[in-house]
């Protein structure tokens, strides 16, 4: 009997001694020299992203996390406003276009030098541009060049198994003097400068991607490659307000003020960078302070970073749009009065009052209104169930009709924060326009995506972000080449495929965003599917982080961001 | 026993084959692959046959796994198809951390449980013992990933006493030699590293060590219940001997080979990766890596991960089998 007094004595010791120990500070911080009430140079900030980034070579990745980082360290020829999609000056300080858009010319910032001491000039732009163009084998891959092959299309030597697009825009590059470069197309196209602001397209040392490797690897027995080059994990050199310190996978990213960059010089001394990829760990640490911002907050954090008054919710402007995609080559979505009754059939507004957390506004085409060529006067379908049964019944079918519609499972998008609550509701409000929807729902990916991909969804939720401010990324994207998802393949719509083409390439602005206004009317008549959504994303931060400035297509510099006590 | 060791050590290779095999082929069973996990919304019919083309995934699949095989032969694991690294220099990466986070817990579970189970088999009846009956049903029935989050919330958010992710502030630069961070802090000399590794193990070992603490706890009750009423224990009673002797090295010494039994096998599963605790705590270990490659069809590290989880859970069976061996002189000597 004593002795297990003595242990459970033994215990409580232990316990409260492990509370004491506990009792130290725990938390951390990040700010600078405090100077109360002004705005702080120095400190560093910690933000949370969902995942490492895959590697620092912004030609090889397409995923937010990497892009990130890149846009720290790399600058391109052009850039974007903050907050906007409007083209500004970077590392090029003035262009022209030759009068057939086949030759452009951009004009090079002076004196600016590679984090490793080397010369940004004419050369180095050369460099970078027929890397791109020559990568072979393995880079080929979409999901290493995605950006160069949906802008270029194909590469010097593209290699035919592989199934990347045989031609390509990119022609050559020329250094006519240390701070000229010609780039030369095979047509005229206006998407391309804008393009030009990817940090896919971004203007790295070419020392450095020599030295380290970055485009060094084995190959086996199987063809698979194995890069080897330590340049887009340990050596990434660029021309941007920050530069690379230090990378321990899993745990944290180090970014370092550049205080030899050309323009104005960051004011945090250090950008940490961790992944932490649950949402409720991202706000959690907020809450203590272990980070200091995080993005993709999920909407019903939002009230909850909102109320506390040591956070704050930033938004970025929306840039995406949420749809219905319809197969056309599944009967009844065939008949055109059967789609209409679909529209009218959807109450769009409900569903954006309800679950977009106050930051969605109903779409009514396929691009958000900051894109130009977004038509104003294009057909609108509010919410009419009658006049879908009206539709349906004039197409000589009886009601109710047997759709089977799609949503996607364990995920939340940008554009659709819940996909289960959406499709509830558009399949009541359907239900009382002479549809009968059977559900259908799989996991987002690979079945869900797989499922629309191949065509097999006949009517089913889905989106899309914007990858930079053309309308060719949006519009041109769904409808200018054939596609199994809207059943174009069977049955494509010649009209509006060469009015996109020839959108494409029209170099004068003014007509370019005429042609795109009519193809939004065409497409909102032909209606392949009905867009709902557009919806702002958002970021958490620490109320006393100031001057980040979110960017519609997330191209975002922690240069201007500093302590505010 | 060195017989008994080698025939356990050459079991392991039926059970790695048969394993290769069971995973290789129930992967590809699963609808889709890598390309839409890679690309989202932007993957096109053809970005997905180039990406099955690049991953060998348009061949039949007995021409993978000859090929397979073949590289697994030469040590050559693969990529991971999301991080472009080699899954052997993930798993050396991200095993530190599990195992770091599973003895973490074990150490809690069982430094508060044996004594725990200890005195309420003592105290039989008693209100300890029904406390610690309460207690092991909390324990064992609370979901890991809410007493996760309510762990956080009382003792970070509010309280702000500890950290709520990682196993290190962003803040505190230490090199890592040994990748476990406790020992490199020690390595390094850096005391206030130290600390800060050790609040960061402190929520998440609990949280993951709850489950095994009132395991062990039930265990212990029992087993010192079992062994308390046996003759050779009255014997060192009747023979004068001090409680606490009695209790130590009759008692508790024979109760200790369930309680090992228990212990290795939960230490074994608790290697396996703890997907909860680590997706909570954003804890960079095997679990969170394994179940993201489920859901990405991360083929290569599917296969050499599972494999290396397997052979792990097996060669500590085989350590706790030894281990018993050597407590148990009956074991031993037969």
């Amino acid at each position: 009997m004593r002795s297990s007094r003595k242990v459970l004595a033994l215990l409580a010791v232990l316990t409260l001694g492990l509370a004491l120990l506990a009792a130290g500070c725990g938390g951390g911080g990040g700010g600078g020299t405090t100077t109360g009430g002004e705005a702080q140079v120095g400190g560093t900030l910690v933000f949370a992203g969902a995942s490492d980034p895959v590697v620092l070579d912004g030609a090889l990745v397409s995923d937010g996390e990497s892009l990130r980082v890149i846009d720290q360290i790399f600058e391109g020829l052009v850039g974007l406003k903050p907050g906007s999609t409007e083209i500004v000056p970077a590392l090029a300080t003035s262009w022209e276009a030759s009068s057939d858009g086949l030759a452009w010319t951009f004009h090079l910032q002076t004196g600016v030098n590679f984090h490793d001491g080397t010369p940004f000039n004419a050369a180095a732009v050369c460099y970078n541009f027929d890397r791109w163009y020559n990568f072979t084998g393995s880079f080929q891959n979409p999901s290493a060049s995605y950006y160069w092959q949906t802008v270029f299309g194909g590469f010097a030597k593209t290699d035919p198994k592989s199934g990347a697009p045989a031609e390509s825009l990119y022609k050559s590059c020329g250094a006519t003097d240390d701070s000229t470069v010609v780039i030369n197309l095979t047509k005229a196209s206006s998407s391309f400068l804008g393009a030009l602001s990817l940090s896919a397209f971004s203007i790295a040392s070419p020392k450095a991607l020599q030295d380290y490797g970055a485009d060094e690897g084995t190959v086996d027995a199987d063809g698979i490659f194995h890069p080897t080059g330590s340049y887009g994990t340990e050596h990434p050199t660029g021309t941007g307000p920050f530069t690379f310190g230090s990378w321990t996978v899993g745990d944290k990213l180090t970014l370092v003020r550049n205080d030899d960059y050309w323009g104005a010089k960051a004011k945090l001394d250090k950008v940490i960078f961790r992944p932490i990829a649950d949402n409720t760990a991202r706000l959690q640490a907020l809450q203590t302070g272990e980070i200091q911002g995080y993005d993709l907050v999920e909407p019903q954090d939002i009230p909850t970073i909102q109320g506390d008054s040591k956070l704050q919710v930033l938004d970025r402007p929306a840039f995406n749009v949420a749809y219905v995609g319809i197969n056309q080559s599944l009967p009844p979505m065939d008949k055109v009065e059967v789609r209409q009754a679909l529209a009218y059939g959807l109450d769009r507004q409900s569903v954006v009052d309800s679950f977009y957390s106050g930051r969605g506004v109903v779409a009514k085409e396929f691009m958000p209104p900051e894109v130009v060529g977004y038509a104003d006067d294009v057909t609108e379908y509010t919410y009419d169930p009658e006049k879908s049964k009206t539709l349906l019944q004039a197409a000589g079918l009886t009601l109710p009709v047997k759709i089977t519609f799609w949503y996607p499972t364990d995920v939340s998008r940008p554009y659709m924060p819940d996909p289960k609550r959406n499709f509830e509701a558009f399949a009541a409000s359907l239900a009382k326009a002479g549809f009968a929807v059977t559900a259908k729902s799989a996991p987002w990916r690979p079945d869900y995506l797989g499922n629309v991909d191949e065509g097999k969804a006949q009517v089913y939720l889905l989106g899309w972000t914007g990858d930079f401010g053309d309308p060719d990324n949006f519009v041109g994207t769904f409808f200018q080449s054939p596609q199994k998802a809207w059943g174009t393949t069977e049955k494509p719509n010649k009209e509006i495929m060469d009015l996109l083409d020839q959108a494409e390439t029209e170099t004068d602005l003014a007509k370019r965003t005429d042609l795109y206004m009519e193809a939004n009317r065409k497409i909102m008549e032909w209606l392949p599917g009905v867009p709902y959504a557009h919806s702002k994303p958002a970021l958490g931060f620490r109320a006393d982080v100031q001057g980040y400035q979110p960017s519609p297509v997330s191209l975002e510099s922690f240069a201007t961001v500093y302590f505010q006590k | 026993m060195l017989r008994y060791v080698v025939r356990r050590l050459l079991l392991l290779v039926p059970i790695l084959i048969g394993l290769s095999l069971l995973v290789f082929f129930w992967i590809r069973a699963l609808p889709g692959g890598p390309a839409q996990a890679l690309l989202g919304e932007r993957a096109t019919a053809q970005s997905i046959r180039q990406i099955e083309h690049e991953y060998g995934l348009d061949k039949p699949i007995y021409v993978q796994y000859v090929r397979y095989v073949q590289r697994v032969s030469r040590l050559d694991f693969g990529d991971s198809v999301t991080t472009r690294r080699p899954v052997l220099y993930e798993i050396k990466q991200r095993f530190p951390a599990t195992v770091e986070l599973a003895l973490a817990a074990m150490f809690f579970a069982v430094l508060l449980g044996i004594p725990l189970g200890f005195v309420a088999a003592k105290r039989y009846g008693g209100v300890v013992d029904n406390l610690s009956l309460v207690a092991s049903l909390f324990g064992i029935s609370i979901p890991i990933f809410f007493l996760g989050i309510l762990l956080k919330y009382v003792f970070s958010v509010k309280l702000g006493l500890l950290p709520t992710v990682g196993r290190i502030d962003a803040l505190i630069t230490i090199d890592h030699p040994t990748k476990f961070y406790v020992l490199d802090a020690i390595v390094a000399g850096d005391f206030p590293a130290l600390w800060d590794v050790l609040k960061h193990l402190m929520l998440p070992a609990i949280a993951l060590g709850s489950i095994p603490l009132a395991i062990i706890a039930r265990i212990t009750r029992a087993a010192v219940l079992d062994v308390q009423n046996e003759d050779y224990v009255r014997t060192a009673r009747a023979k004068g001997l001090p409680p606490r002797v009695v209790d130590v090295r009759h008692v508790l010494r024979n109760a200790m080979l369930p309680i090992v039994t228990i212990v290795g096998l939960l230490v074994g599963f608790l290697l396996a990766g703890a997907v909860l605790t680590e997706t909570v705590f954003a804890w960079p270990g095997i679990g969170t890596w394994l179940v993201d490659a489920i859901k990405s069809r991360n083929y290569p590290v599917l296969q050499g991960g599972i494999l290396f989880v397997a052979l792990i859970f097996v060669l500590v069976n085989l350590l706790v089998d030894i281990s018993y061996a050597i407590l148990n002189p009956r074991i031993r000597l037969s």
